[in-house]
């Protein structure tokens, strides 16, 4: 049994409930968390695609910015307890580009530069639930927040939302992504508290 | 390195807690690029999910350590050789 | 015995927070009394554990400040944002518990030895002065001679840690600081970043065979360690470690 340092908590701060999923706190942050270096990719070489389809669909820097695009504002939960209330993003909605695609997939695996990846049900990215994000906060998106682009899946754990993100796999089968495959649980819905596999 | 990164001597307690010996000077080979390092000398990324240890070289994953349930879970799969 | 050594490494054990000093508004250093410590070598570090009475648990690493034999001190900077080092340098005090891993580290250690002597540099960006003033005080403590030059990256005068002890170094110890962001008025010393022709002015030639231990912010590492290599030190010869991204 550890003892106990007088007076040391968790960092917290007051949020209303209704707001915050079980086991969060809330932060005025925007933590800067990664599981590798920061990609310098070029707009001029960046491509957004999706395979799997009947064909592979790509668009350029240039044809994914002249995409509708819509703001937002929604919270985010990261799995390693924080919160962060009304951030505001600027995106391009997975209705959209899914909208393009003829598919019958039911699971995506999305991958970024760098390697990361992290698997998804395509349910999770339409009906207005998923945005590719190229504006944090009212401007382009920074390199350590995910710039140019990331995915941004804000009812599950922030962990979904692949920084740098180049495309999504859609898959018949769901394959665990980097997390997920140690440990993480594969859906992870904050609102149950889906952090490790099993829970 | 990435700014955002440590090096092994960060993790020098969590390796001698998983291997039961010091492991700052244990030498990683990459098995991706064959890069030969030092583990202190390696980036470390600790974005709290999890710790990811990479090839100063290449950057390819050689190491993930993750903590689930008091459970400590080690991908030692990116290392050609450790020791 | 060897077995009792082997459990105070590899385990956690409780320590009590001993007198404390602040050494400057953001940084102070902590005595830890842990019974049956080990003792460590120059260079080292502790893993410290804070338990909140709700169970949460976090975890830092911090460099030891004092030498072989001294009693155990941690120097610990304040993060704005951070979790544990707000603890450490404004709530905890003298009585305190917290748990100790350690010592940690067999890489970035330094001990006097019947080597030929050659050169120490010491590069030191904020607050990774920690190890290296372990480091100058184990020299003492031993009696070596071995020639040392400690350049000291701070942000300003008020930020220099160690100040009372570093302006009267032992014989054969220089200090030479450079204040990147504001300085005092009279100052005649470096006020900028340390760069490639800093170090040649500096460091000791790549000739006298030194050994350089390099620690601080990732970027300050990264970009000393490339400057000495630069300067004709062996890679091998530089040894790193880099506290990573610390938003100043």
């Amino acid at each position: 049994m550890s003892p106990v340092s007088r007076g040391f908590r968790r960092k917290r701060e007051a949020a209303p409930a209704d707001r915050v999923p079980p086991g969060q706190y809330v932060t005025k942050d925007f933590p800067v968390l990664s599981a590798g270096p920061t990609p310098h990719t070029p707009l001029s070489t960046w491509t957004f695609s999706i395979d799997g389809g009947r064909e592979p669909l790509s668009w350029t820097w240039e044809e994914f910015r002249a995409l509708p695009a819509e703001t937002l504002t929604t919270d985010i939960h990261c799995v390693t307890r924080w919160s962060k209330l009304d951030t505001m993003w600027e995106g391009v909605s997975l209705d959209v580009l899914l909208g393009m695609v003829d598919y019958d997939a039911r699971y995506v695996l999305a991958f970024s530069d760098g390697g990361y990846t992290t698997n998804l049900p395509v349910a999770d990215l339409l009906g207005g639930k998923a945005w590719v994000a190229f504006g944090y906060g009212g401007a382009p998106l920074g390199a350590e927040h995910g710039g140019p682009a990331r995915l941004l899946v804000p009812h599950l754990y922030f962990w979904k939302s692949a920084k740098w993100v180049r495309g999504l796999q859609l898959r018949d089968t769901e394959v665990p992504g980097f997390w997920e495959n140690y440990g993480y649980h594969i859906y992870g819905d904050p609102w149950r508290e889906q952090r490790y596999a099993g829970d | 390195m990435d700014d955002n990164a440590v090096d092994g001597n960060a993790i020098g307690g969590l390796m001698m807690a998983v291997f039961g010996t010091e492991m700052t000077t244990a030498v990683a080979t990459c098995g991706s690029c064959g890069a030969v390092s030092q583990v202190a000398e390696l980036p470390v990324y600790m974005p709290g999910l999890g710790i990811v240890v990479r090839c100063r070289s290449c950057e390819s994953v050689l190491m993930v350590f993750t903590g689930v349930r008091q459970v400590t879970c080690v991908d030692l799969m990116g290392l050609a050789s450790l020791g | 015995m060897a077995g009792t050594a082997v459990r105070g490494r590899l385990s956690w054990q409780t320590a009590t927070v001993g007198p404390v000093t602040d050494e400057t508004a953001k940084v102070r250093t902590l005595r830890l009394e842990v019974p049956d410590w080990p003792g460590h070598r120059a260079g080292q570090h502790v893993d410290i554990r804070l338990t909140a009475d709700d169970g949460y648990q976090a975890e830092r690493a911090y460099s030891i400040a004092s030498a072989p034999g001294e009693p155990l001190a941690i120097t610990v900077e304040r993060l704005d944002d951070g979790e544990v080092s707000p603890y450490l340098t404004e709530e905890a005090r003298t009585g305190d518990q917290l748990e100790v891993r350690g010592p940690i580290g067999g890489y970035f250690v330094w001990e006097s030895g019947p080597g030929s002597g050659e050169p120490l540099l010491l590069a030191a960006g904020g607050s990774g002065v920690v190890p290296l003033r372990a480091i100058v005080r184990e020299r003492s403590r031993a009696g070596s001679s071995v020639p040392v030059r400690l350049l000291y990256s701070s942000r300003s005068w008020e930020d220099v840690i160690y100040s009372s002890e570093l302006d009267l170094p032992p014989d054969g110890v220089q200090v030479i600081y450079t204040l990147t962001r504001t300085h005092p008025p009279a100052w005649q010393g470096y006020a900028r970043r340390v760069d490639e022709q800093m170090l040649a002015e500096v460091a000791w030639p790549a000739s006298e065979r030194p050994l350089a231990y390099v620690c601080g912010p990732t970027n300050f590492v990264e970009s000393v360690a490339a400057g000495l290599v630069g300067l004709g030190y062996p890679a091998g010869r530089v040894k790193t470690e880099r506290f990573g991204a610390t938003g100043q």
